[in-house]
């Protein structure tokens, strides 16, 4: 199944929580929506779905317009943040809810639904769950549970909102890596929002980053880190050290210094200079672009995460190599290995 | 904990002793007759009957005002909220002169329905008004803040699961609502039966027609037949005592199938 939506607009007051958003979903692929709160992601999730409605735009699954649709005709598997599943039901009545709801005409015979749910519950490897009741379950179990629920119906598109977001660290790292395999078992077109990045690079085959009811870049999870196409996904995506600084005629300032960098194409104006904090290669003083002062360093798995002030004031912090040891009070050259420079808005 | 229990005692559980010890002056001949006999069984009857019928349109009607008042915002909200509260906090014999004046005859509601050939004051169909009066706050403020605490996501899930709204409502929301809709229906029930001041201003109090038990006990004292009286309270409280009882273990068995979160 392809989605394809077209200049979708959605408004709540005055505030544009879709602002002209137009994407193609592939089939069979996974794809997640990353932004920060507020960006529209849900929004366009739950679109999508049936669960709302666009102030103009289009939708359509395999070409075909899913507006005219409501919720219960498009066949959409949803699965909420919150689970959503139905306190008063075991977690097999939960799953076979899908199935029992039927139209009389299509609906399967009890030992027809009893054995897909119990493939269902194989699937998401909770099937000694199945008399238990949701509030005897554990955040990760219920959210297998939803899932499991949402597939029962054999959904064309499976939509997953913040999937992980009520989860603990540890049980959300776990659940990514199934959601992955999952995926690569039943292959339905599936849709995820989220708004941690390590997630959506981790788990999808493509990423949509989202700002302000806008979508900033389409790409792999390595295009959007290697190669981010605004500065709001650059600072959005991975930590970057950040400077403003100034383009004039092919000399980038720093304040008032000017700094030893190509600045090849770049139009003049107010920009802003984004390097990945282990870009940041350390050398003696006077060696790099940059010259500064170390501050503060904490040991931080392979890397010393140092925070340096530079000679024009500004503080920034880089993640050096373990192989050369750095002290406060240090004076060092910063050379970026690798830069990007945007322009503001 | 010693507090409680004496606090409890003294308040509640000895006026009941006291009451059942006073019945017992009877002898079982003599309680039977008194039972037995065509006014208290008719006031009996009248009692519970309407108690529950009109606990049962709250139930219905109940439900209908808290789903309005938790799921939509509408201009006056708030006021409809604080005037379900009213039955609550009006003197029960203001509701019962209020709620004559509006079905008399000659009043506002009553002349219409006259009209229509319907009598409501000064029949057993007042009585049933009047229950239902002082009944509905029970039913709306019992099931308010479980609804409230419903996720409307359960009933968008439903809806993509490809369940229909009515479908939704039966499998889903009513299931979840079933402990609070039956503690509402227990309370408004045990009101409406204990339910005096409104009630006999526009009852007609006629005896075998409209004449409610806490009446009958009320005429029976001041006719100084104390054991008369003491008779029919003790049936009152037992029967009472056995429906909420049942409405309790009904409400156990619902929650059972729904543990606490």
């Amino acid at each position: 199944m392809t989605i394809e939506v077209r200049n979708l607009v959605k408004k709540f007051g005055s505030f544009a929580a879709l602002d002209g958003v137009d994407l193609k979903v592939n089939d069979g692929e996974l794809l997640a929506l990353l932004g920060p709160s507020g960006s529209g992601k849900t929004t366009l999730l739950r679109i999508i779905a049936g669960l709302d409605w666009p102030d103009s735009g289009e939708v359509a699954f395999n070409g075909e317009d899913a507006l005219a649709q409501g919720a219960r005709e498009r066949h959409v598997g949803f699965v909420f943040q919150h689970y959503a599943l139905f306190r008063h039901m075991s977690v097999f009545e939960n799953v076979a809810f899908g199935l029992r709801v039927q139209p009389r005409a299509v609906r399967k015979d009890e030992a027809t639904i009893r054995r897909r749910v119990k493939e269902l519950l194989d699937l998401v490897q909770l099937d000694w769950l199945a008399d238990r009741y949701p509030s005897q379950l554990s955040g990760g179990q219920r959210q297998r549970i939803a899932l499991a629920r949402a597939l029962a119906i054999e959904p064309r598109i499976l939509l997953l909102d913040e999937p992980f977001g009520a989860l603990d660290a540890k049980v959300r790292k776990e659940l990514r890596k199934w959601l992955r395999s999952l995926h690569h078992e039943i292959h339905v077109t599936s849709i995820f929002v989220t708004h941690d990045q390590e997630e959506a690079l981790e788990v999808a085959n493509r990423v949509v980053v989202m700002d302000k009811g806008r979508i900033e870049q389409i790409g792999s999870p390595d295009e959007v880190y290697e190669t981010p196409a605004t500065a709001f996904v650059h600072g959005f995506i991975g930590e970057s050290v950040e400077l403003a600084v100034q383009v004039e005629g092919g000399v980038i300032r720093l304040g008032d210094r000017q700094l030893n960098l190509a600045a090849d194409g770049l139009a003049s104006g107010a920009s802003k200079l984004f390097v990945r904090r282990h870009d940041m290669l350390v050398g003696p003083p006077g060696s790099g672009a940059f010259e500064g002062a170390v501050q503060h360093v904490r040991n931080f798995g392979p890397v010393q995460r140092t925070e340096v002030a530079l000679s024009g004031g500004e503080t920034i912090e880089i993640d050096a190599p373990r192989d050369r040891e750095l002290r406060a009070g240090d004076t060092i050259g910063l050379e970026p290995r690798r830069y990007r420079i945007f322009a503001n808005a | 904990m010693g507090l409680t229990l004496t606090w409890l005692s003294v308040i509640i559980l000895l006026p009941l002793a006291g009451l059942f010890l006073k019945s017992l002056e009877l002898s079982p001949e003599q309680f039977w007759n008194i039972l037995s006999s065509r006014r208290t069984l008719n006031a009996l009857r009248v009692s519970f009957g309407l108690a529950f019928a009109a606990a049962c349109v709250n139930l219905v009607m109940g439900s209908i005002i808290v789903w309005a008042l938790v799921r939509y915002r509408f201009p006056g909200r708030r006021l409809f909220d604080a005037i379900v509260d009213v039955p609550f906090a009006l003197p029960t014999a203001v509701a019962g002169v209020a709620l004559t004046a509006l079905f008399a005859e000659k009043g506002w509601l009553g002349a219409p329905l006259a009209a229509l050939g319907i009598k409501v004051a000064f029949t057993p169909v007042g009585i049933f008004v009047a229950m239902i009066f002082i009944g509905i706050p029970f039913v709306v403020r019992t099931v308010q803040p479980v609804l409230q605490d419903l996720d409307p996501e359960i009933e968008e899930a439903a809806g993509s699961l490809g369940a229909s709204r009515w479908q939704t409502i039966i499998r889903v929301i009513l299931p979840s609502l079933a402990p609070a809709l039956l503690t509402g229906l227990a309370l408004a029930f045990a009101r409406a039966v204990g339910e005096y001041g409104s009630v006999i201003f526009i009852a007609g109090n006629l005896p075998n027609v409209s004449e409610i038990a806490p009446l009958l006990i009320v005429i029976r004292l001041s006719e100084f037949r104390c054991a008369d009286a003491t008779a029919i309270a003790a049936v009152m409280l037992v029967v009472s005592f056995v429906i909420i009882f049942a409405v309790n273990r009904l409400q156990r068995w619902a929650q059972n199938r729904v543990p606490a979160r």
